[in-house]
């Protein structure tokens, strides 16, 4: 996985609540039995007509925010399916980072496992960063994990929340199974003695 | 150990390593694949040069991409090329690493967490995962099971664990008698109605109370697969007598002593009576009407006899927008009756209710009258083995007869990953979990149901309530 360092990107704004895996990747791209090139179907049904024509009202179809690299969204992002092809799909556009005020709990795991960094703030905050994203001329925001901070346009500062070993793993681009099989021992020891359970 | 949960009991007797920061490692003791999340997974450890851990505890069956009519040729004869090739891919990786695979043409064959129940792989007390978000199904059992993703079940495949955090206990009480005509979906949209799409999140609900215990088995599963729907990653019920039963001389369960142990076992697995929850809700369900979504959220509830919002009465700017938004894409006007809502196809299927019990409630329903004009249904049973229960019981000739169709199984229309999907602007009265813009076909329309509501929207056409009916 790639690490994850300071990096500033344009910020592009989707004002709504409870974005479903559904709408970030519809299922018609889940018959791909690889993880990479789903960029193209980002949000498909909101970005392409049937006939594969841009709508041009959608944010990523804008000038401005054709490379964005930060998506800032409403409450409860990334309910419904587990499907990880949506986490896939928003790094194969460019997106490193989603800041929202709420998280669906599998997409937020998701995310951590690609290098995706997904930001939980107070709704205040993500108005003002809405508020940003929405002035277009590709406004930019600085996300350093590091430090915990995002910088905005007018030079604030706003801190976040990140969990410390994830922050580790993501800036050390660390591989979640290498990680695990370094416990092997205890993994055997546990096992050994649940597989001896008559319900096991 | 006192003051816990069953949440609490089942985590701590999975626990393999505990880190200070709160990150932990959780055995896990079942794990079912399905083609369309789990072969990039196989894809990583190849590359990586890594093994399944344990292969016997991963289950391997084929159901989001499947064909649900003309199987007689087999695999080699599915006409859509990349579904066949996820569904070969499926196969060739189980035989691969070694992974135990029913096959399309296997009788058992049916979607993951009907077929999981069936087989005896879900018993209480144990942790199951799978890559799919309706694996909260299994937590009807007492076992603790959720959703992941495709790198861990890549995870899970080369280590037997998942890296975990634990999550915070939700109880939903249910209380009161429920009648006859409130079904266990009813309960799982009420529950969505009052805490949202996002009110379950970072939590395990365990349901309780009289009306839980009086649900049958597939009823808890019906109300546990839409947990997730609450933002729950899992829902669980105490397991009991009924749950025993249902288990007892499945394929996969203990036999003799060890059914003996494992009963001893799985009766101590309850909530304590003093255990602490840090969120609880109460829900009557003898006071509640049959309930239908009018909205593209699941958590947009009403009763059908309720008339759709008007978003000019909500205060809160993004809901008043979700609102606008959802009914124009639901093509509905604000105030409406709910009965009014005219249905052009009925979808009887999914995780959440295509078993026995869904399809004879919805038989009962239906028999000895026509699909109205306007209509074009169909029955999508669970599993094949559901699929001969009903066509021994007659229940085929029951939807023939009515002007139903009646297909292989497969989840189907529920997220119309197959060829069974809604055209734009048609709507759907289904018995699925999701309405989501685009779920069942681009610009498709979709309202959750009962099967009994579904099978009475069926024949007239339109919404009606099942009392009346």
């Amino acid at each position: 996985m790639e690490k994850f360092t300071t990096f500033e990107g344009i910020v592009a704004p989707l004002d709504m609540i409870n974005v479903d895996t559904d709408m970030i990747v519809p299922k018609q791209f889940l018959k791909t039995i690889k993880r990479s090139g789903l960029g193209a179907n980002v949000f498909d049904e909101m970005r392409f007509r049937p006939d594969g024509s841009e709508i041009e009202d959608f944010v990523l179809n804008q000038p401005d925010y054709r490379q964005s690299q930060i998506l800032v969204a409403g409450d409860n992002f990334g309910c419904g399916s587990s499907r990880e092809h949506a986490p896939w799909a928003l790094l194969d556009f460019g997106f490193r980072c989603v800041i929202a005020p709420s998280f669906a709990d599998i997409f937020f795991n998701n995310c951590f496992k690609n290098g995706i960094l997904p930001i939980a703030l107070p709704q205040a905050e993500v108005d003002k960063l809405m508020s940003d994203a929405k002035h277009g001329n590709g406004t930019v925001l600085s996300i350093n994990l590091e430090g915990q901070t995002i910088t905005r346009p007018n030079g604030e500062a706003i801190a976040f929340g990140v969990d410390p070993f994830r922050k580790h793993c993501l800036i050390e681009g660390l591989d979640d199974i290498g990680l695990t099989l370094k416990k092997s021992e205890k993994i055997d020891a546990f096992e050994a003695e649940r597989n001896q359970l008559a319900w096991c | 150990m006192s003051h816990t949960t069953l949440y609490d009991k089942i985590w701590q007797a999975h626990l393999v390593d505990e880190q200070d920061d709160g990150n932990c490692l959780l055995y896990i003791d079942r794990h079912l694949i399905h083609e369309v999340t789990s072969p990039q997974a196989f894809e990583g450890l190849r590359m990586s040069g890594r093994q399944v851990r344990v292969p016997s505890k991963t289950l391997a069956v084929a159901d989001h991409n499947i064909p649900t009519t003309n199987r007689a040729g087999g695999v080699e004869a599915i006409e859509d090329e990349q579904s066949r090739i996820q569904i070969e891919t499926l196969e060739k990786n189980c035989a691969e690493f070694g992974i135990d695979h029913i096959g399309m043409m296997d009788l058992r064959q049916g979607i993951v967490h009907v077929t999981g129940p069936e087989e005896g792989f879900t018993m209480p007390g144990l942790t199951i995962v799978c890559g799919d978000s309706h694996t909260s199904t299994h937590g009807a059992f007492g076992a603790l099971a959720h959703g992941i993703g495709t790198s861990e079940v890549e995870h899970v495949l080369a280590t037997q664990t998942l890296a975990q955090r634990k999550a915070k206990n939700f109880r939903v009480n249910v209380v009161g008698d429920a009648p006859d005509y409130i079904t266990a979906k009813d309960i799982a949209l009420a529950v969505i109605g009052e805490i949202g799409t996002a009110g379950g999140t970072g939590y395990v609900l365990e349901y309780a109370g009289p009306a839980i215990e009086a649900l049958t088995m597939e009823g808890r599963m019906t109300l546990c697969n839409m947990s997730i729907e609450a933002g729950a990653r899992a829902g669980l019920i105490a397991p009991d007598e009924k749950t025993f039963e249902y288990l007892k001389d499945r394929p996969r369960a203990p036999k003799g002593a060890d059914w003996d142990s494992a009963v001893a076992y799985w009766q101590t697995l309850r909530s304590d009576s003093d255990a602490v929850f840090d969120q609880e809700i109460t829900i009557d369900a003898a006071n509640l009407p049959p309930l239908v979504t009018w909205g593209t959220s699941p958590q947009d509830v009403i009763s059908i006899n309720g008339r759709v919002p008007d978003p000019a009465a909500i205060d809160n700017e993004a809901r008043r927008k979700a609102t606008e938004r959802a009914l124009a894409y639901m093509g509905l006007e604000a105030d409406m009756p709910v009965q009014s809502i005219e249905i052009d196809r009925v979808f009887i299927g999914s995780c959440t209710n295509s078993r026995i019990e869904d399809l004879r409630a919805a038989a009962k329903v239906v028999e000895g009258k026509k699909v109205s004009d306007r209509v074009n249904a169909m029955v999508v049973p669970g599993s094949g083995l559901v699929k001969k229960q009903a066509e021994e019981e007659g229940l085929d000739k029951v939807f023939l007869d009515a002007g139903f169709e009646w297909r292989d199984p497969g989840c189907s229309m529920c997220l119309a990953m197959n060829a069974d999907k809604l055209s734009p602007q048609e709507r759907c009265a289904s018995t699925s979990n999701r309405n989501f813009e685009g779920r069942q076909g681009r610009e498709g329309r979709t309202h959750l149901v009962s099967p009994a509501m579904a099978a009475a929207a069926a024949i007239r056409g339109h919404f009606v309530d099942i009392r009346d009916f």
